[in-house]
């Protein structure tokens, strides 16, 4: 019995990766899992975006203020502009306080597309050379983190929000530490 | 002759120019001091590319890749080890951003896996050299066993008619 049973093991073995494969095949590998989830924020100061009517925000904001959402942005990235609906829609539903932190960009062109489009942050600040985005994690925006009251990133979404993502996961992830 | 050596100066030039890799550090990253420049080159080398993923910051011109580029030269410059540049990245990108997995509990499959699966290979080729070694033997020991009977006395005289015969 065991001497035939042998003749099959190929094949489990095969259907075994086949398995594990097919699920890798599903997932996004541009998606990468945040090194920061569960993590502190990292201590920053960010300066208003020059010439505009902000006044910028540091790590000290992030504290003790309730859930917090920092939204990463740039007027050159594409899907920003794509989610930029959303994030507003979020920023009218008061559930959060929303930081935007300006990635990379002139600051003539982030004041047109604020004023173009609207401006939902509570406040804003200009990281023109990217370190801050560097120090969480950000590879390609827009990002959005989800910061509990404590000033612990809980959760960070690469790509676009779109309503349903908005609607099932965002909000209550911040409806969770909110609590 | 003066215009084969120019030819040939012309030709070393073109060669030269097409097969000089292209390089993504930039000259104004480079650091003065070449002892820490080599150090930094052979840091970016480890450091995966976040935005094209499989190339190095060193390999890259992605914006992002110079900006780490640019980082891990400041640390080495403020004195930074090795090991506390490389920690810097995995502390924001994680793991990922190795392009030399660590070892650890949660790569042990990926270390050892191939590593197991050669061994159960080599493990099924001695079993199964083993085994055809082993059936020989027996083979050999039980010979006397399947050994066909001797014939019987009605055979025998069977035969030494048909002989009988054949000879007549």
């Amino acid at each position: 019995m065991f001497n035939r049973l042998i003749y099959i093991l190929p094949l489990t073995v095969f259907l075994i990766m086949a398995v594990y494969f097919a699920i890798g095949l599903t997932k996004d590998p541009k998606i990468l899992p945040s090194a920061l989830i569960d993590k502190p924020i990292p201590e920053f100061v960010l300066p208003p975006i020059e010439g505009g009517p902000g006044k910028g925000f540091s790590s000290a904001d992030l504290r003790g203020k309730g859930v917090s959402v920092v939204n990463v942005f740039a007027s050159w990235c594409v899907p920003c502009r794509i989610e930029h609906p959303q994030i507003t829609r979020l920023a009218q539903l008061k559930v959060a306080t929303l930081y935007g932190l300006n990635y990379k960009d002139k600051p003539e062109n982030a004041l047109k597309w604020l004023a173009e489009l609207g401006d939902p942050y509570a406040a804003h600040g200009a990281d023109p050379r990217g370190r801050v985005g560097i120090d969480f994690g950000v590879y390609g925006i827009p990002e959005t983190f989800i910061i509990d009251n404590n000033g612990i990133i809980r959760y960070k979404y690469v790509g676009p929000i779109d309503a349903a993502r908005l609607e099932k996961v965002i909000l209550p992830i911040i409806k969770k530490f909110s609590k | 002759m003066r215009i084969g050596i120019i030819a040939l100066a012309v030709a070393l030039g073109l060669t030269g120019m097409t097969t000089a890799p292209a390089w993504a550090v930039n000259p104004d990253e480079v650091l003065s001091d070449p002892v820490l420049e080599a150090r930094a080159r052979e840091i970016s080398k480890g450091l995966r590319c976040l935005v094209c993923q499989n190339q190095s910051i060193d390999d890259s011109d992605a914006d992002l890749a110079k900006d780490l580029r640019i980082i891990v030269r400041e640390r080495l410059v403020a004195g930074d080890s090795d090991a506390q540049v490389v920690n810097f990245a995995v502390a924001r990108y994680g793991d990922f951003v190795l392009l030399k997995p660590p070892f650890k509990v949660a790569t042990l499959a990926l270390w050892l896996g191939p590593l197991a699966i050669a061994a159960a290979g080599l493990m099924a080729v001695v079993m199964f050299f083993r085994r055809r070694r082993s059936v020989g033997a027996s083979a050999q020991t039980s010979s006397a066993a399947i050994a066909p009977k001797s014939l019987s006395d009605e055979e025998n005289r069977r035969i030494e008619e048909i002989l009988k015969d054949t000879s007549a």
